[in-house]
């Protein structure tokens, strides 16, 4: 198993747009830190960077990389390997570099000028991100066998978590203006990983007490212990979830 | 050896393989012969679990290969098209390959002599012609010294010197007691190796013969014109 991530992780570091990559998020992170005054404030305009940025750059190179890794899965399937090896270790490689590439474009900046409590945290999400929305990629790949749908998948996948589903939450907010949403809403936030790292960070910041009455409720929740552990372990099982489910159906997928 | 037990395979409404059975045994070199789409590389690709039947029992060396991956330690595969990791060199190929297999002492490397594959060794899979690619994926179905040959069109890119050497390979590896399932539609190319003859047409085998029955029963000497006689009577 090791060998594969090994093989996988050198691929992708000598991948061109991965280097890019790890260069746009340098190039963010730093002109953000030095055009703001406040670290924190520049921390904030990070946030909304990385939480488009990122996730859209995870899912979408991971899908590409998936299929165009399609004559190696072949390969290595003829192997002595067993199915479920092959599959974890490529998601683990994708991960992996993912991470890598994450850590050293946001991760660096972040330790340099803030390093602290909330700086962690931060690094800590976009991590899990970058993670979660390779899971998601291997979903739409095991899925699709065709590689302009799977990619499309994969677009429209990343458009309902960063716009669509906001849109939802506001309409249904509009909708049940009568009746107290603040609860529901925390449940209704556990759908989207986006969407939680986003509050789980905001919370941290001093910003969250102008987010008025559910801004309370959420720090009453998201703030104490337990609403942090219960928010990793949602962010957890969103990388579970569909990595197990890919893995079950690519050990019985034709190839 | 290898023994198929009623294998079923569809493909949405395609039934690519219907009720196929039959077995092979060492040292035999067996040919799959059969028009276009009949369901030859569906057939190899369940072999090998690549592709996994419906129903149906596929037996390797007495075990079932259904959730079972160690066995294609024993197998050496060469794919219709081989196809790589573009970014990495041959070198690293081979390295990578060796390194899944874990085996480093005894290596067959004859073929990467004969081939002369390691004054490209630096070169990037990439840039490879077809044919190069196809010696790689020879050399590598060889390298480890499996006791099953699965080939899947092998000569189809080779040039004629290549092509050649490659039989005369075959011909050594079926002798030291190797099985070598191996489709082609170039019968010439045939003609002297194989020992048996697997026909299928539309997801059915047809027959499995040797060559001695099948000679017998076409009343022809060569392979081509034995096979080209099964295939007109079949076509309607």
């Amino acid at each position: 198993m090791n060998k594969i991530i090994k093989y996988v992780i050198t691929d992708i570091l000598r991948n061109k747009i991965v280097v890019i990559y790890t260069g746009f998020l340098l190039v963010a992170s730093f002109s953000v830190f030095s055009l703001e005054d406040n670290n924190s404030k520049g921390l904030l305009s990070l946030l909304n960077i990385i939480l488009i940025v990122v996730p859209l750059v995870s899912i979408i190179f991971s899908t590409i990389y998936m299929y165009n890794s399609v004559e190696f899965i072949e390969l290595l399937v003829s192997q002595p390997l067993k199915r479920r090896t092959i599959w974890l270790s490529l998601f683990m490689g994708l991960a992996c570099s993912l991470s890598i590439a994450f850590f050293i474009g946001v991760g660096i900046p972040v330790l340099i000028y803030q390093a602290n409590w909330i700086g962690f945290t931060m690094i800590l999400t976009g991590i899990i991100l970058s993670i979660i929305f390779a899971a998601i990629a291997f979903l739409a790949t095991v899925k699709m066998r065709d590689k302009a749908k799977g990619i499309g998948a994969a677009i429209m996948l990343w458009l309902y978590f960063s716009l669509l589903f906001d849109g939802l939450v506001l309409f249904l907010l509009f909708q049940f203006a009568d009746y107290p949403l603040e609860k529901p809403m925390i449940a209704l936030s556990t759908l989207n990983p986006i969407d939680l790292s986003r509050i789980l960070i905001l919370l941290q910041l001093d910003v969250s007490a102008m987010m008025g009455y559910t801004g309370a409720v959420f720090k009453d929740f998201f703030g104490t212990s337990t609403g942090l552990m219960f928010s990793f372990f949602v962010l957890l099982s969103w990388i579970l979830l569909p990595v197990w489910y890919s893995t079950r159906k690519f050990n019985s997928k034709d190839l | 050896m290898i023994t198929l037990k009623n294998i079923n395979k569809q493909f949405g409404k395609l039934k690519v393989l219907d009720h196929v059975s039959t077995s092979c045994d060492q040292s035999e070199c067996i040919a799959l012969i059969g028009p276009n789409g009949s369901g030859k590389t569906t057939l190899i690709k369940s072999i090998l679990g690549m592709v996994i039947p419906d129903s149906g029992s596929i037996t390797f060396n007495g075990k079932n290969i259904a959730n079972n991956y160690q066995y294609r330690d024993e197998i050496g595969y060469m794919p219709q098209i081989g196809r790589y990791p573009d970014n990495m060199t041959i070198g690293q190929v081979l390295g990578m390959m060796k390194d899944i297999r874990g085996k480093s002492g005894e290596l067959d490397e004859d073929l990467i002599k004969a081939f002369s594959i390691n004054n490209l060794l630096n070169k990037r899979m990439r840039t490879l012609s077809g044919g190069t690619i196809q010696k790689v994926s020879a050399a590598l179905a060889f390298l480890f010294k499996p006791s099953v040959l699965i080939l899947d069109e092998p000569t189809a890119g080779l040039d004629p010197v290549a092509s050649e050497l490659f039989k005369e390979k075959i011909i050594s590896e079926k002798d030291k007691g190797k099985l070598v399932l191996i489709t082609s539609h170039i019968l010439s190319d045939l003609d002297d190796l194989v020992t048996r003859i697997i026909y299928m047409q539309d997801g059915k085998l047809v027959f499995h013969k040797s060559m001695e029955e099948l000679r017998r029963d076409t009343g022809e000497e060569r392979l081509v014109k034995s096979i080209a006689q099964v295939m007109i009577s079949n076509y309607e």
